[in-house]
């Protein structure tokens, strides 16, 4: 099979549904599925919302909620943020350092094969009663509702979970050992940096995650006491060890997306990123920083005071290296000369919506105060602008600025901005007003509440219903761009990077010959002198005739 | 940098401080504080709401304004100028932040350790000690075998010269149980006499729950074979919710209560009625041992319906 | 060109990379980037096994009969001194020795199984099962997990011997299969001794 497809000059539609080991396809396949899940998770999502729009459990029974809230999460995470990282650092680090493909090529599309049936799996337990325990599926709640649904979770996710330990190995070993020659790892694309620090995150904290489950599996099936405190376990022990994964895990989803950022913002706005080592290593900081504050989410649970106070510091320690990135991404833009297409539009609302979950997140640090929000609202609103105003408004950043690179054709600009302006707004009118509904005591999962709360929840839930419109534009603007967008050049937005030297979409071998490196990822208005090569001499003269 | 965009910077910093100053102490974000604690942590969050806010301004400040000020103009294919940094204005960036989180933690550690969290045995110790608590014997409410641990918000360090109030508090899907200690009166809300402390000993007979006082800024996790502590003093004569805030079964959204802060007369008056119904009640109650009703307790949960009737509360009630 | 060549299996079984021609060889660095990962598994565990210990009074709980060490102190110098039995191995085939690799390796494939029937013939006498109490689910958990580790290291060593039947399948130059395998069985050798002192000793 591979040796058929490495005989064509072009991918064909089939070879997105074989075990081929080429990482572009691979790269694509992972956004793709990942796409699809994001649409279930974000059904689950309407329903909830319809059903939080008045205070009664009146759409959907309390069960039934409290399995959407568990899937929701689940699938939001482990199939749609993760693996769309994923599917950019497959794509994109091979061709960023210049290789012809990953480190373990095989390896790579095993790991990507193991999430369609985890994600199927997943699913399939509503046939069996879906799980109902929230995504943190705490013991002993876990232990009480659904036996085999909390099974078929925890199954999942350890698949899941390998094909990210899976993932991460090849990432690593491609970044330290793949780059040509000429880049040394300070030339390297911020991108790269990222998925480091990511991919070492998941190397360490995943398997954690995965000794956790096995216990819990253990309770579950077999009737040990690890967790039950009915014959003697401690709950506490499983909230430590899944939160040394699932704290990390919030990294894993935002790193890669502050590495697209730091290769979005320099390219539109035509400027070099301001402080590239403070933001490389400020990564590889918080990725530091990330393994050693994951009890802050049990400030209110079996921690104590002593405990809770060095938590709060090191995890306000954070706060240092994800400012000096916010600040040097402004700086970057200051001065430049902007290109306001869809990309960078999805590249400013990053910064300005992940801000707001940044500084209510040095906020819930605080002990005293995380003690009256913890598990409310607040904390809903707090990951929503994380994880959406950040991780998916930086992933559609990713997805119109390479888009042209992966699939030869220009997106259409006009449905874009629409694109953006909806998400924008959508998102901040969902998840603002969630900030005020904890802070007044409303707490999280839960399908009935308080009439008081009724207001704020129906505008959260307009604001919803606007976020899921916001992607018939996307869809529609992928589908048109791909069969009728403008032919894309080989390098549309005159960036630096070594991705765009070569063809869009790039050869099945990636380059042609071996890339030559002529300047930095980002020296944008610097004269660089090419070296000689003819292929950057070509190169440089097509740049000179866009102009 | 020439003087005039100095002065503007100078003006805008100053409107954006004032500001932020003005909004850290009106937005209005948080319900009623009803003990000194809430007050002290509402301090907390107004410093950085404060702060928040000038962060907030200054950054979607800038973005706005590079989005105006620094479009490509049509047609124009240069590029910017090749700034790749600036290392005293990084430090600057980098030192801010540090010291921001510094004090935060400096704040928040003292305003905890003011709540009574970082010594909750203190609390614990003084409840066992007085020779009137004999009949409560705290460690059979464990399941024994593990070591204590203290964990919860203690005693403030403050003297209070009132007397405190013992209540053992136990939740259950789907529904909180009172058990006052030194009166034997059970009930499913909580009435405590203002500017008395209130000590109350969280236990969980199924899964894990979390004992929530928005009005209190307190929250303590009820967690099973492990008892935990929530201490605070009100201030404020009224009717607060008590919320159940960890994700416990179906109808977690249907667990609440009642907390209600009685004037000193109006508690001594609801005590007294409550004894003489409660002691008419044991009249007609079987004898249950200890032993036994640790058992009840540990069935109450798979009682499918929300709340408790009376008949199970009166048999979850510990005997003199 | 990768793909062309990715019917060219030389990998072990389990790390289903394949050579990548024309480059350096980085398969190696991937099993170390994979045992790490596999550490952190067993990190994850020991404290889980640490935290019990510190939080139950009585550790073992009362009642929990006394764990025998004698029999599992053999097994486990049985099983270190495999780990130098098996780097004989390697010396060998850097000497182009392949004799010698298939002596050493199935030397160490006979002390690892030895290992694992002392391990089976251990759980068919202890007077605890898996649900009696902390200890004992922690216990069998523990070695069961490691065990699964030893039987998996074992079925390397054996792929190993397998290959070493094919005429210069291994070389001076080329035996990535015995160099990962080997490492692998290092780090099984490795939890162990951190495994034994921990439920057997302390």
């Amino acid at each position: 099979m591979t040796e058929a497809i490495s005989t064509t000059k072009q991918r064909k539609w089939q070879d997105y549904f074989t075990f081929c080991t080429d990482h572009k396809v691979i790269g694509i396949q992972y956004l793709v599925s990942s796409f699809f899940f994001y649409f279930i998770g974000g059904i689950f999502a309407e329903i909830m919302r319809t059903e939080l729009a008045t205070p009664d459990p009146d759409v959907v029974s309390p069960e039934l909620y409290n399995q959407l809230l568990t899937l929701h999460g689940t699938i939001m995470i482990f199939l749609w943020i993760v693996p769309a990282a994923a599917g950019f650092a497959n794509y994109l680090i091979p061709l960023m350092v210049g290789a012809e493909d990953m480190a373990f090529p095989r390896l790579n599309a095993l790991a990507f094969w193991i999430n369609p049936p985890a994600g199927v799996l997943l699913l399939s337990s509503f046939f069996v009663g879906a799980p109902q325990s929230g995504w943190t599926s705490y013991p002993p709640l876990s232990l009480l509702s659904g036996k085999w649904g909390e099974e078929f979770w925890i199954l999942s996710i350890l698949l899941i979970g390998t094909s990210s330990i899976l993932g991460a190995i090849n990432f690593v070993t491609t970044i330290l050992k793949m780059r040509i020659p000429e880049m040394d790892i300070h030339s390297m694309p911020l991108f790269c940096w990222a998925m480091l620090a990511s991919s070492a995150l998941a190397l360490l904290s995943t398997p954690v995650l995965a000794a956790a489950l096995v216990l819990l599996s253990f309770d579950l099936i077999v009737g040990t006491s690890f967790f039950n405190p009915a014959g003697g376990g401690d709950p506490i022990v499983y909230q430590h060890l899944f939160w040394f994964y699932s704290h990390p895990a919030v990294y894993i989803m935002i790193l890669p997306f502050f590495g697209i950022i730091s290769e979005v913002l320099p390219v539109h706005s035509r400027k070099p990123i301001f402080g590239y080592r403070a933001i490389a290593y400020s990564s590889l900081a918080i990725s530091f920083l990330g393994l050693i504050v994951w009890a802050h989410h049990m400030f209110t649970s079996g921690t104590p005071g002593w405990l809770r106070m060095f938590f709060m510091a090191t995890t306000m320690l954070i706060a240092v290296p994800t400012g000096i990135k916010i600040f040097s991404w402004c700086a970057t833009l200051w001065g430049g000369k902007l290109n306001l297409n869809t990309s960078l539009l999805f590249g400013i609302g990053f910064v300005s919506s992940f801000l707001i979950g940044g500084l209510s997140g040095v906020m819930i640090a605080s002990v005293p105060f995380d003690i009256h929000v913890h598990d409310t609202y607040f904390i809903v609103a707090h990951f929503h602008y994380v994880l959406f105003g950040g991780s998916v408004l930086g992933l559609y950043a990713g997805v119109y600025h390479w888009f042209p690179k992966m699939t030869g054709r220009m997106v259409n600009e006009t449905l874009g901005k629409i694109h953006f302006a909806m998400s924008f707004i959508g998102l901040n009118i969902t998840f603002l007003p969630m900030h005020e509904l904890g802070l007044m005591g409303m707490n999280r999962r839960i399908a009935l509440y308080d009439i008081e709360f009724q207001p704020l929840n129906l505008i959260a839930t307009i604001g919803s219903y606007i976020l899921a419109a916001s992607t018939i534009p996307f869809i529609i603007n992928v589908i048109w761009s791909l069969n009728k967008g403008k032919q894309a050049e080989r390098n549309p937005w005159r960036a630096l990077t070594l991705e765009w030297q070569t063809s869009s979409p790039p050869a099945i071998e990636n380059f042609s010959e071996t890339p030559v490196l002529w300047s930095g990822p980002y020296e944008y208005g610097i004269d660089s002198e090419p070296r000689d090569s003819d292929s950057i001499r070509d190169l440089l003269a097509e740049v000179a005739s866009e102009g | 940098m020439n003087i005039p965009s100095n002065i503007i910077t100078l003006i805008a910093g100053i409107i954006l401080t004032m500001i932020s100053l003005w909004y850290g102490q009106n937005h209005g974000l948080m319900p009623v504080a009803a003990s000194e604690e809430a007050t002290q942590v509402d301090a907390l969050f107004n410093l950085m709401v404060t702060i928040a806010c000038g962060l907030f301004l200054i950054v979607q400040g800038t973005l706005i304004f590079c989005v105006l000020k620094f479009r490509r103009k049509k047609g124009d294919t240069t590029d910017g100028p090749p700034i790749e940094g600036n290392i005293p204005l990084e430090i600057v960036w980098t030192a801010i932040p540090t010291i921001i989180v510094f004090v935060l933690s400096i704040y928040s550690f003292e305003i905890y350790n003011n709540m009574g969290g970082l010594d909750p045995m203190a609390s614990m110790a003084s409840h066992h000690s007085p020779a009137q608590h004999h009949h409560h014997e705290p460690m059979l409410a464990m399941t024994g075998e593990q070591s204590q641990l203290s964990l919860g918000i203690g005693d403030s360090p403050d003297e209070n010269s009132n007397s405190p109030v013992y209540v053992d508090v136990n939740g259950i899907q789907y529904a909180w149980i009172f058990n006052y200690t030194d009166s034997g009166i059970v009930s499913g809300e909580l009435r405590v006499p203002v500017k008395h402390p209130v000590h109350l000993n969280l236990k969980a007979g199924d899964v894990i729950h979390a004992f929530w006082l928005p009005e209190f800024r307190l929250k303590q996790d009820a967690i099973p074979g492990k008892d935990t502590t929530l201490v605070f003093t009100p201030t404020r004569i009224g009717e607060y919710p008590i919320i159940c805030a960890e994700l416990c079964g179906a109808y977690h959204g249907g667990m609440k209560s009642r907390l209600y802060v009685l004037s000193e007369s109006d508690y001594e008056k609801w005590l007294q009625e409550n004894i003489m119904a409660q002691s008419a009640q044991e009249a007609n109650t079987v004898a249950i041992s200890t032993a036994e009703m640790s058992d009840a307790e540990y069935l109450a949960p798979y009682a499918q319906e929300m709340g408790v009737n009376q008949e199970i509360i009166t048999q979850l009630r510990p005997i003199q | 060109m990768s793909i062309s060549t990715s019917t060219d299996i030389t990998t072990s079984s389990v790390s289903a990379e394949h050579a990548h021609h024309g480059h350096p060889d980085h398969r190696l660095f991937g099993v170390v980037l994979f045992l790490i990962a596999e550490g952190m598994i067993f990190l994850g565990l020991f404290s889980a096994f640490l935290i019990y210990r510190s939080m139950l009074p009585v550790w073992p709980p009362e009642g929990t009969p006394e764990l025998e060490t004698l029999l599992p102190g053999i097994n486990s110098i049985i099983l270190i001194s495999s780990s130098f039995v098996m780097h004989q191995g390697q010396a060998a085939i850097k000497k182009n020795d392949v004799a010698g690799l298939r002596l050493w390796f199935g030397l160490t494939a006979l002390m690892g199984a030895i290992f694992l029937a002392g391990q089976l013939y251990e759980y068919f006498h202890l007077e605890f099962g898996l649900t009696t109490n902390l200890f004992a689910s922690s216990f069998y958990v523990l070695t069961g997990f490691h065990g699964l580790h030893v039987t998996v290291g074992l079925l390397l060593i054996l792929c190993v011997l397998w290959r070493a039947q094919r005429p210069n399948h291994y070389s001076s130059e080329s035996h990535f299969g015995v160099e990962a395998a080997e490492l692998y069985w290092h780090f099984v050798d490795v939890v162990w001794v951190i495994l034994f002192i921990l439920v057997y000793l302390l």
